[in-house]
């Protein structure tokens, strides 16, 4: 996937191959990998000739976004599928929260 | 079968109440596990007596509890609706509704806890293949996968294969030690599936998202979910530690006002600082007696109604 994001046009299986340079794949796994993404919707592919080019369907950051807002639980459902360390916060709670770490002696690392 | 119904309607409509008393108490916060434990069992007390009270109306005397009462009251008076006089068939017709509305009262809160753990499941497996693709580890934090987000957020995936994830913003925004508290906080969730506690009032408040008691209740199951995380953690950890990770992390979140739909899925007010003064001035746990009295009112919500529902008398 890192791949295709880092790539600006569209791959075929065999360019994707060459560029995994760290990992010796063989050529049918990188195909189903592929495959696989574009089933699951992460990459969009187009016909070229007899080959299938593959691309990102969206970019890392979309996907960054979408992991945190779900983490931080803005999605606007409270859903039980994950379980964050602390839950946002207001602004008057904040205010209460950088009181009781002056008060803890901590200086502020922001 | 009278008496059984009218204990039962008294314990359907008594836990309301009780609920809302629970709400309101300042006990919770010092032994959250035991109110959890009162919560969950106000929860099955109240669903059992609903059921109960609703097949008692049109169960039949029976040596087998309300439950079998039910059965065999459902082949009678289906018989009598077809067969019997007319004052009988009204009878057994008014039988019949009950039952129905027992049944049918009985299928939804099965069918509402069983979508809400698809929904939950769901929404797991998307987030863990995101994980996978974009995640990696670091030696900061160890056992923890790493996103590459500048905002401060540390989560746990729960589950057969669970995960914990920090982002690259917590990373840089703790110090090693409040990290290690985070981590610990993360390890208890996962560990004692406090999710699996949480499933059943998140799928009350999903099907009930207008009940007012149903939100409290789950918001308040929720936070005492997170002191309980807190407790485990500080047997690894120092309190301070994780005060400060959660003032860090909390603070950080508040950042510029989110905006709309964003603002609505805000922590009712209070909830990280109530955790953190609870770390920094925590008062003591309840005394064995108050825990052992609490723990047999929550055996006794349950054992009533399913008593009275199953056990022959």
């Amino acid at each position: 996937m890192d791949v295709l994001w880092e790539s600006t046009e569209p791959l075929t299986v065999r360019q994707v191959g060459e560029r995994l340079t760290d990992r010796d794949l063989a050529h049918t796994t990188v195909m189903t990998v592929l495959d696989r993404l574009a089933k699951k919707g992460f990459a969009r592919r187009e016909r070229d000739g007899r080959a299938w080019r593959y691309c990102a369907a969206a970019d890392r950051e979309a996907y960054v976004t979408e992991l945190m807002l779900h983490a931080l639980d803005q999605t606007g459902d409270r859903s039980a599928a994950l379980a964050s360390f602390a839950r946002s916060v207001s602004d008057a709670e904040a205010r209460v929260l950088r009181r009781a770490l002056e008060s803890l002696g901590e200086i502020d690392r922001d | 079968m009278l008496a059984a119904v009218l204990v039962l309607a008294a314990v359907a409509v008594g836990t309301i109440p009780a609920a809302a008393a629970l709400l309101s108490a300042r006990w919770p916060y010092r032994s959250p596990a035991a109110a959890i434990l009162l919560w969950q069992a106000l929860g099955l007390s109240w669903g059992l007596a609903a059921v109960g009270a609703l097949a008692g109306l049109g169960a039949r005397q029976a040596g087998w509890g309300v439950a079998g009462g039910a059965l065999t009251g459902a082949a009678g008076a289906a018989r009598a609706a077809v067969l019997g006089s007319c004052p009988a068939m009204l009878a057994a017709i008014a039988r019949l509704i009950f039952l129905a509305a027992a049944a049918a009262l009985l299928a939804l809160l099965c069918w509402v806890l069983l979508a809400a753990s698809a929904a939950v499941l769901l929404a797991r497996r998307r987030h863990r293949v995101l994980l996978r693709l974009l995640a990696h580890g670091d030696p900061k934090v160890p056992g923890a996968l790493v996103v590459d987000s500048p905002a401060a957020a540390a989560y746990c995936v729960p589950g057969l294969r669970s995960a914990i994830v920090v982002s690259a913003g917590t990373l840089d925004l703790l110090d090693a030690a409040e990290l290690a508290a985070v981590l610990a906080h993360e390890r208890a969730h996962l560990r004692e599936r406090h999710d699996l506690v949480l499933l059943p009032f998140s799928a009350l408040n999903r099907a009930l998202p207008r009940c007012r008691l149903v939100r409290q209740a789950y918001g308040s199951v929720a936070l005492l979910v997170e002191m309980l995380a807190d407790d485990r953690a500080l047997r690894h950890r120092p309190a301070r530690e994780l005060a400060t990770a959660l003032i860090r992390v909390g603070v950080s979140s508040a950042g510029p006002a989110p905006s709309g739909a964003l603002a609505a899925a805000q922590a009712p007010d209070g909830e990280t600082a109530a955790r953190v003064a609870r770390l920094l001035a925590p008062a003591p746990p309840l005394p064995a007696a108050a825990l052992t009295l609490i723990c047999s009112a929550a055996a006794l919500l349950v054992a009533v109604p399913a008593g009275l529902l199953l056990l022959p008398w």
